[in-house]
């Protein structure tokens, strides 16, 4: 992916999020995560049903990186298992971690190759997936009780 | 002003977060080279000359300091690390000891973090109840809105005299009498206005003050607890050991010096000390009026090119401090600041440490411009220059 449309998707992200704000919160599971900077505030609304993330949204406010980040995850991840979210999270930490990694899996997410060369962004794009395992662990807790 | 002094300027950047920290003259840093390289050695300990020099020294700076801010009495003048921990001796080592459960104190919601935090511990410590008094549609505290909040079991009111996100400076000699007149006592956090304004702590009537010497061109880690006499008489050292006791024996006999000493335990910032002399002296020979003057004229002359620039949010027009802040609407702060240092141009983003202004002017994050003495209406020209451009922003920073 050529830099200008790497940037055209993130801008495009920025300026229209998806799923961001909710309605009714009921049945949603909420998770928030500050990045170090203590700037970036995002809430993440995962909905999780027979293992599935059904639907999920987000509010707050970020920077540009996390806040397109978070609108291209939710896009990625609803209707995905949890055992897939996971999956994702993976291949999308080792795209972010310079490793190898499976760039047909991550789609968008792809316009974060080359974070690594901006090591204080390495946390902006990495915030949205730490926030939803945030939220599939208190969902692992719900169940066990 | 005196830009030739300042070292850092010759970097190549335009620094426009005088309110986090600033930079320092030619004049500090050799004051503390000095220290490092001529006369070395602790104060308070020896019998040789050079230890006797730097006893001159380390006490000639409560002199200065003590004129400086028109206290009566050198002895009212302790050096700490900074106006975080002159704060936090004021609650935990006076403040605990006064107070009694139910006793209310008043701060504001826009009050930095460390004139928040040591007061709600001690809520939880000893039962004390700490409450906001609101600010006015600007933002500021009016002397109407403190009336209507003292009530008989207010005790102390604690504020900035400027605060370090809106820039208001706050009226505080007529919140003295008030607070006096209700038997209570009046903390200070100047770390926003010593630095920028004339601070007379007896025509003030002010109890207790805290500032820090790396905010006006000291270097960091030294800066100041004022208390009146009769306050620091009663205050309970937070820090035992070498240095502030007279007499110790085997059968547990303690016997603590006089004031300052007995607040300042341990061997203490010797060159943190000598810098803020010089740092006192460098803004005493310019005059503290005229640099206020400068950054007023400064702010006026950044307000009125930020106006012409359509997408720019200000959100502290009233402010009568060199502070300004803003963001350019539907960008976050953060992306902001990092276009800006793209220029090399040093602005603050976030929520400077103020987590609670966010319910007052209902925005969590903000640039913040704050100017010292050596700011100059070409670098603001050159901020103008690149906000104008500010379509560009996010091919320069993604
Ligand atoms: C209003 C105000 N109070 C207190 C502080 C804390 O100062 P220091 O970090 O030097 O202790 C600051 C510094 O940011 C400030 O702006």
């Amino acid at each position: 992916m050529d830099a200008n449309l790497k940037r055209e998707i993130i801008v495009d992200n920025v300026e229209n999020p998806f799923h961001r704000g909710i309605k009714d919160k009921e049945n949603f599971i909420k998770a928030n995560t500050h990045n170090e900077s203590c700037i970036d505030n995002i809430d993440l609304y995962v909905k999780i049903q027979d293992n599935k993330i059904i639907d999920a949204y987000f509010e707050g406010e970020a920077c540009a990186i996390t806040t397109s980040a978070t609108s291209i995850m939710l896009k990625k991840i609803i209707g995905l298992t949890k055992e897939e979210a996971r999956s994702l999270m993976k291949e999308y930490y080792q795209m972010i971690e310079e490793e190898t990694y499976n760039s047909d899996k991550l789609g968008e997410l792809n316009v974060y190759s080359d974070i690594a060369k901006q090591p204080s962004r390495k946390k902006c794009a990495t915030l949205p997936f730490q926030t939803l395992e945030k939220t599939l662990k208190i969902s692992e807790i719900e169940i066990d009780d | 002003m005196n830009r030739e002094d300042f070292p850092m300027l010759n970097e190549d950047y335009i620094y426009f977060d005088n309110g986090a920290t600033t930079f320092k003259p030619n004049q500090v840093i050799q004051s503390v080279v000095d220290y490092y390289t001529k006369y070395t050695a602790n104060s308070h300990r020896g019998d040789y000359d050079l230890s006797q020099k730097v006893d001159y020294l380390y006490e000639s700076t409560r002199d200065v300091v003590k004129n400086f801010i028109k206290a009566n009495n050198s002895k009212e003048i302790i050096f700490t690390s900074g106006t975080t921990m002159s704060l936090n001796m004021i609650v935990f080592g006076f403040m605990k000891y006064f107070l009694k459960p139910g006793d209310e104190v008043l701060i504001t919601k826009a009050e930095h973090a460390s004139n928040v935090l040591p007061w709600l511990e001690l809520e939880k410590e000893i039962g004390i109840v700490v409450k906001y008094i609101p600010l006015d549609d600007n933002h500021k505290v009016t002397v109407e809105n403190v009336k209507n909040s003292i009530t008989k079991n207010t005790k102390v009111i604690s504020l900035a005299y400027v605060t370090n996100v809106i820039g208001d400076v706050r009226p505080i000699k007529e919140i003295a009498s008030l607070i006096h007149a209700n038997n209570g006592l009046i903390v200070v956090d100047g770390a926003q206005s010593v630095p920028h304004i004339k601070t007379d702590v007896t025509y003030d009537d002010i109890d207790f003050l805290a500032f820090s010497g790396h905010k006006m061109l000291a270097p960091t880690g030294i800066g100041v607890l004022y208390a009146k006499e009769k306050y620091l008489e009663l205050m309970k050292p937070i820090s035992y050991g070498g240095g502030m006791n007279s007499r110790f024996e085997s059968n547990k006999e303690v016997e603590y010096k006089e004031l300052p000493l007995r607040l300042e335990a341990g061997t203490q910032n010797i060159a943190g000390v000598l810098g803020l002399q010089a740092a006192i002296k460098y803004i005493e020979e310019i005059g503290i009026d005229k640099i206020h003057e400068h950054e007023i004229e400064l702010k006026n002359y950044l307000l009125t090119k930020l106006k012409e620039i359509d997408n720019i949010e200000i959100y502290n027009q009233e402010s009568d401090s060199g502070i300004i802040v803003f963001n350019i609407k539907n960008i976050f702060s953060e992306d902001t600041s990092r276009y800006l240092n793209h220029y090399h141009i040093c602005v603050r983003a976030g929520n400077h440490c103020t987590k609670m202004v966010k319910d007052e002017i209902g925005i969590k994050n903000t640039c913040r411009i704050s100017f010292y003495l050596y700011n100059t209406k070409e670098e603001i020209d050159k901020l103008i220059e690149v906000l104008k451009d500010n379509k560009k922003i996010y091919e320069v920073i993604l």
